[in-house]
């Protein structure tokens, strides 16, 4: 178990530090995607080993994959009128909330 | 009609409000729609008169009562008896004329829609007042009656003399008023109720002490005395001539003045009881009536002189009652009361009628001095025979009303030979001051060409109501003829009905004394065979002192206004310096202690307002370079609060270390000191940014 949590937390680690470095968005949105993947780690280690005769844990992953496919449309939708608006992607150049 | 009679005081009072809101604008609609009311009440009160015969006289009474206390329970209501009648009939009929008469007479005054609504007004509470039904009511309608004479004498409110007169005509009437209100209370106190009859039925059983039965007749008098004008609160009648001649006409000579002898007719039965409030009223009267009449002669201004008439005139009403009263009192027949009842009605009509004929006049010649005067019989013929009947009428010459009325005055004073004696003498000099007034008048040269050139007759409007009133001024006497069986005197009575027998002594007796007055007159300012200056000087001090009226506006000057002046300069003095120091010294220490509070309030309670603002935009000022504008540099907020939190969740001890613990804070302090760098690096650069700019 130990194994498993210590790879989610890698993942999830990297997933952050993505989102906090990357200038890119498309690169924001896939490390996004790693974090959610180390939650699901989780969610069905735990399932797995503290209570495997249900599958609420995996279920659950299911569902996470699901709304982080929509998010990701969405997601994918706002970079492209960002895009269009900016002609660039990158994360600095829209800062029009700056003080 | 009789149960409606009360529409006949509330007509005038509607014609009242209608001017005020809606007509005023219209001059002639407001004089026509008054007339309308005053006549319609003038047939109505007609109407009444004749039911009130075919009831032989019995009171009809109707009444409300409104506020229902154990001991002062006031009614609104209204009693017709031949009494109240008599004074509708007389009152709307002369309010009627002085209607008519003042289309003519105040044609192109600039208020003259508001002279219809003041005499609307004063109609309304007159003819209130002629209905009540107990002593409350009457004395509302009293103090109405006062206020729209107080209007109407000071209607030319421009001329300082009308504004100063109608200032003076009610505060005189005021001091009696004060008298009357005294008795009401003692009524209300002994008696416990303001209507008439009760009032007069607790009097007669002898509930009440003579003492206070005395007491409440001379205070109720006391209203009376103010405003039928008799001595010494009677200055203000000549005055009161500052008004229009209509009002001169019908407030102080046909109706508000008789007011007072209405109101003594109406507590007769007060007076019955206590021979000395009757004697007290008879000699007011008598003294009035001859002081007047001795003033009367040597007047000069015309409405003056027909004042100081009604003041006599009244005085002999007055008299005639207090008389009744103190015969009644004293077990003998009377006919004193019939006798002023019966005067006070000829007379509103023949006095009205010398009011208004001396309005025409003065309309012509532009002045009141009878010396710029004379020859108008030719310019006005009929003013002048109007007038003329008039003065033969108040001289009391057979067959005209004021010798059938007159002479009951005199038989009613047959009995006190003093009274008798000055009734006489009174009746002569009444016969010659208006014998001097047509013979100035209207005989004789001119003695002003300029004036008397630009005469002319006044418009009919104002020669009909005069001619109507002269027809009554011949005939009204004629109801009282003592011959009749069921003449006025055995309508109009108080106990005892007083049947009326021909003494033809009398009658003879004073139509000498009548004519006499009149050929002496003749003599003296006609044929000039006696020398009026000869007269003059030969008596000159009493000529003086009724030339200037016994001096009594002189007396109370000095009696009553200059104590009444000082104390009023004196604590004017004591106003300003006193109670004005107090009031400005507060006002100072108010304002001393608001600049102090001033202080405080700009330098510490401001200043906490305002510090607090300039701290939170001081933090604001660091603060705001939190908000970067990066989306990642918010992420790293919810970041380290999710560390923190979990933290302090994890309820975290060093001694057991687990790894998701330790990586957590290792993580944690990672991105804080990243963090920290990172927001050292924005504020430089935006530093540089400004610098930039610049």
């Amino acid at each position: 178990m130990f194994y498993y949590l210590a790879l989610a937390a890698v993942l999830f680690a990297i997933g952050l530090f993505g989102v906090m470095t990357r200038r890119n968005l498309i690169g924001i949105l896939m490390s996004l995607e790693l974090m959610f993947n180390a939650a699901n780690i989780n969610l069905v280690t735990f399932n797995r080993f503290i209570a495997p005769e249900h599958i609420v844990g995996q279920m659950f992953a299911i569902f996470v994959v699901v709304v982080a496919a929509a998010e990701a449309v969405v997601g994918l939708a706002l970079v492209l009128v960002i895009y269009r608006n900016w002609r660039g992607i990158g994360t600095e150049n829209i800062s029009i909330m700056k003080w | 009609m009789t149960e409606h009679s009360y529409l006949i005081a509330l007509l005038p009072l509607l014609s009242f409000v209608m001017i005020v809101f809606f007509l005023r604008w219209k001059e002639k609609v407001s004089a026509g729609f008054s007339i309308a009311m005053i006549l319609t009440s003038w047939v109505m009160s007609i109407i009444v008169l004749i039911e009130t015969l075919a009831r032989d006289g019995v009171p009809y009474e109707w009444f409300y009562v409104f506020v229902d206390l154990p001991r002062f329970a006031p009614e609104i209501g209204i009693l017709i008896d031949p009494l109240a009648a008599v004074m509708l009939v007389v009152v709307t009929t002369v309010g009627a004329s002085v209607e008519i008469y003042s289309v003519g007479y105040m044609h192109g005054d600039p208020r003259f829609s508001r002279f219809f609504a003041y005499l609307s007004l004063f109609l309304f509470s007159m003819l209130g007042l002629v209905l009540a039904n107990n002593f409350f009511m009457i004395f509302i309608f009293w103090e109405l009656v006062g206020l729209t004479s107080y209007l109407l004498i000071g209607f030319w409110f421009e001329k300082p003399s009308a504004a100063d007169a109608c200032k003076k005509a009610f505060l005189t009437t005021r001091i009696g008023d004060l008298g009357f209100l005294i008795g009401l209370f003692l009524l209300a106190i002994y008696a416990g109720t303001f209507n008439y009859n009760e009032v007069f039925d607790i009097a007669a059983s002898g509930a009440i002490p003579t003492g206070i039965l005395t007491a409440v007749a001379i205070f109720i008098f006391c209203g009376a005395v103010g405003k039928s004008a008799q001595f010494p609160l009677h200055v203000w009648l000549p005055d009161a001539m500052e008004g229009p001649t209509p009002v001169s006409a019908l407030i102080h000579a046909a109706t508000m003045v008789a007011a007072g002898v209405y109101l003594v007719a109406r507590s007769m039965p007060l007076f019955i009881t206590s021979a000395d409030a009757s004697m007290v009223v008879a000699v007011i009267g008598l003294i009035t009536s001859f002081m007047a009449a001795t003033i009367a002669l040597t007047q000069n201004d015309l409405k003056r002189v027909l004042a100081y008439s009604t003041c006599s005139q009244l005085g002999y009403m007055i008299m005639a009652l207090g008389l009744y009263g103190v015969d009644t009192a004293n077990g003998h027949h009377s006919p004193g009361f019939y006798a002023g009842t019966f005067h006070l009605m000829t007379h509103a009509f023949f006095k009205g009628l010398l009011f208004l004929a001396a309005g025409s006049v003065i309309h012509a010649v532009h002045t009141n001095d009878i010396r710029e005067m004379g020859g108008l019989l030719r310019k006005m013929g009929r003013t002048g025979w109007t007038f003329i009947i008039g003065s033969l009428s108040i001289a009391g010459i057979f067959p005209l009303a004021g010798f059938w009325s007159k002479d009951e005055i005199v038989a009613a004073a047959s009995n006190h030979p003093v009274f008798m004696f000055f009734t006489l003498l009174i009746a002569f000099m009444t016969a010659f001051y208006m014998s001097r007034l047509c013979f100035m008048t209207f005989f004789g040269e001119p003695r002003d060409q300029e004036r008397f050139d630009h005469v002319h007759e006044s418009p009919n409007s104002m020669t009909y109501p005069l001619m109507f009133l002269a027809f009554l001024a011949v005939t009204a006497g004629w109801v009282g003829l003592p011959w009749l069986s069921h003449g006025f005197s055995t309508f109009v009575y108080s106990g005892e009905p007083y049947h009326a027998h021909a003494n033809y002594w009398l009658m003879i007796i004073s139509t000498i004394v009548a004519s006499s007055g009149i050929v002496f007159a003749y003599f003296v300012y006609y044929k000039k065979s006696i020398s009026s200056d000869m007269l003059a000087e030969k008596f000159a001090s009493l000529y003086k002192l009724s030339h200037n009226k016994y001096y009594l506006d002189e007396v109370y000057g000095i009696v009553l206004l200059e104590p009444i002046l000082s104390l009023g300069r004196f604590l004017w003095t004591f106003d300003a310096r006193v109670v004005d120091g107090l009031v400005n010294g507060v006002a100072w220490l108010t304002m001393l202690w608001a600049d102090a509070k001033q202080w405080i309030d700009k330098w510490i309670v401001d200043g906490a307002v305002n510090g607090s603002g300039w701290i939170v935009i001081q933090g604001g000022n660091i603060l705001r370079f939190l908000q970067t504008g990066r989306v990642q540099f918010y992420t790293l907020f919810i970041l380290v609060g999710i560390i923190v939190s979990v933290f302090f969740k994890l309820d975290y001890a060093p001694t057991d270390a687990g790894l998701p613990q330790t990586s957590i804070i290792v993580i944690a302090g990672i991105i804080l000191i990243w963090f920290v760098g990172r927001m050292i690096n924005a504020r430089e650069r935006a530093a540089q940014a400004a610098k930039h700019e610049e």
